[in-house]
């Protein structure tokens, strides 16, 4: 429902060593929000995003995802989750998109998006695949069903990626750049995908270089700077009057969005 | 004697005698294999475990099994097994000479040394796993087991078989070396035939060929398995339905 919290991060804090990357990232996203993160590369951006599911363990902080916060034991040798079991049931309820796809390539594109509901949701296998064999015509993948990743070009890989994440019924999607690494001539069509979903209600964490989304797609723009968050608001002010005097330093190296 | 009826399989040919020792061959060497497959995937588990100890045992297995002699190793689980069966059939009353089977002997002796090999095989088939793919099934939230069955082994599977061929050829060599034991592969065969006759030119060559059939012979079956384990790789089928 519009207007529920779906994720909430209090004051997050990642170390790496003696090194700083998070010093305290706080954010909540409601139902339906699609929050654009911006910041120069080293800003600590992807370790924010990979600190919500854990596949970075936070050093401090708390983090809620649909009203249950990830337990964390802070010892004196470091954090870790209380019980992999609640991190893996947590996990089931995000959608992860990776800048470089990571599709299984021993699967087929089919196999890929069934895996996890099969597998870790346990579901009945021929309703999976009726379901799968939708996303992916929604993607505008159907053809490439039996297709093994590598002989996907890098958009296709990265649409049945998020067909994968999308057969989870996630509920909030974490996108970490997935258009850096693709060829310019092959970012409208992940970004089409993402637009979609967008107006479909779904929930999303976009970690992304693309202005363009941040500026049209999204209903809020966060600018983090050296661990911290900068600056943060609906579009037309960040990238209006209402800029800070870094973020619009930062986005000057963009040129103009359009 | 003719050279056909030397090799013959009937009457005084050593024909039927070699087949079968050659046959003893693959099967010391098979039985080896599947004996250092599940040793050689313990010892890499243990290798890339988070524990130091596990780690050490892992690290001293392979330094050990691939620093010794094959012969040694054969020597030692042969003689050394008897040795302690003979004690402990002494223990329960029983005064003779207790001998390993040499069947099992060889075939545990060079199951150890290939576990060695093939742990260093899947560990480098483990790394050769993309980090990311490992990383989208966390993502997902696959347990830890789910991971393993689904994602870890069918690719480690897939990564080793070249490796494998290469264990595979150095055991079958290793198994002419249990001909020590008196166990009667193609080794001890040649060995015998050649004596009984004086045939050793032909014998030994003979056997060369049997064992350089049976290294191509399997060659080919690794190849054919790694193109059709390769297949999601490879380009050749674009878009396969």
């Amino acid at each position: 429902m519009p207007g529920e919290t779906r994720l909430s991060v209090r004051n997050l804090r990642k170390s790496f060593g003696t090194h700083e990357v998070l010093k305290g990232i706080s954010m909540d996203a409601q139902d339906g929000d699609v929050i654009s993160v911006l910041g120069a590369s080293g800003s600590g951006k992807s370790t924010f995003l990979r600190c919500i599911n854990l596949l970075e363990t936070p050093s401090g902080g708390e983090v809620w995802v649909d009203g249950e916060q990830i337990r964390m034991l802070h010892g004196r040798s470091g954090s870790r989750p209380a019980s992999r079991a609640q991190v893996d049931h947590i996990r089931s309820e995000l959608g992860m998109v990776f800048q470089g796809f990571n599709l299984w390539s021993h699967m087929t594109i089919l196999q890929n998006v069934i895996e996890g509901p099969v597998h870790v949701l346990k579901r009945p296998k021929a309703e999976c695949i009726a379901e799968a064999e939708e996303l992916l015509a929604k993607v505008g993948i159907a053809d490439k069903r039996h297709a093994y990743p590598a002989h996907l070009s890098g958009g296709q890989q990265q649409r049945a990626a998020i067909a994968r994440s999308l057969a989870m019924k996630p509920k909030v999607m974490l996108f970490d750049e997935p258009t850096s690494a693709l060829d310019p001539e092959l970012v409208g069509e992940v970004l089409r995908v993402m637009r979609a979903l967008a107006e479909e209600g779904m929930t999303m964490l976009v970690v992304t270089h693309e202005m363009s989304f941040a500026r049209n797609v999204s209903n809020r723009v966060v600018f983090m700077r050296d661990g911290i968050i900068d600056s943060s608001g609906a579009p037309e002010d960040m990238f209006g009057a209402g800029a800070s005097p870094a973020f619009r330093q930062f986005i000057g190296h963009f040129g103009n969005p359009q | 004697m003719t050279l056909f009826e030397l090799l013959g399989l009937g009457g005084k040919g050593w024909g039927a005698f070699l087949l079968l020792a050659t046959a003893t061959t693959l099967a010391v060497t098979a039985t080896a294999l599947a004996i250092g497959a599940v040793a050689g995937a313990a010892i890499a588990a243990a290798k890339l475990s988070g524990s130091v100890p596990l780690r050490l045992i892992g690290h001293v297995y392979t330094t050990v099994f691939r620093g010794v002699p094959e012969l040694l190793i054969i020597y030692l689980i042969y003689f050394g097994g008897s040795s302690g069966l003979t004690a402990v059939g002494r223990w329960l009353g029983y005064d003779g000479f207790l001998g390993l089977p040499s069947f099992a002997a060889g075939a545990l002796a060079v199951g150890i040394i290939s576990g060695a090999y093939q742990a260093e095989v899947f560990r480098g088939a483990f790394h050769a796993i993309p980090r990311g793919e490992l990383e989208a099934a966390m993502a997902i939230g696959m347990p830890r087991r789910l991971r393993f069955r689904r994602i870890i082994v069918p690719q480690v599977l897939r990564f080793a078989i070249p490796g494998l061929g290469n264990v595979w050829q150095l055991s079958l060599k290793d198994s002419a070396l249990v001909s020590v034991t008196g166990l009667v592969e193609l080794m001890r065969a040649s060995q015998i035939a050649s004596g009984s006759t004086r045939q050793y030119f032909l014998f030994y060559i003979v056997g060369g060929a049997l064992y350089l059939i049976l290294t191509s012979l399997s060659d080919r079956v690794f190849n054919t398995a790694e193109r059709r384990a390769n297949r999601s790789m490879s380009a050749s089928t674009i878009g396969g339905a």
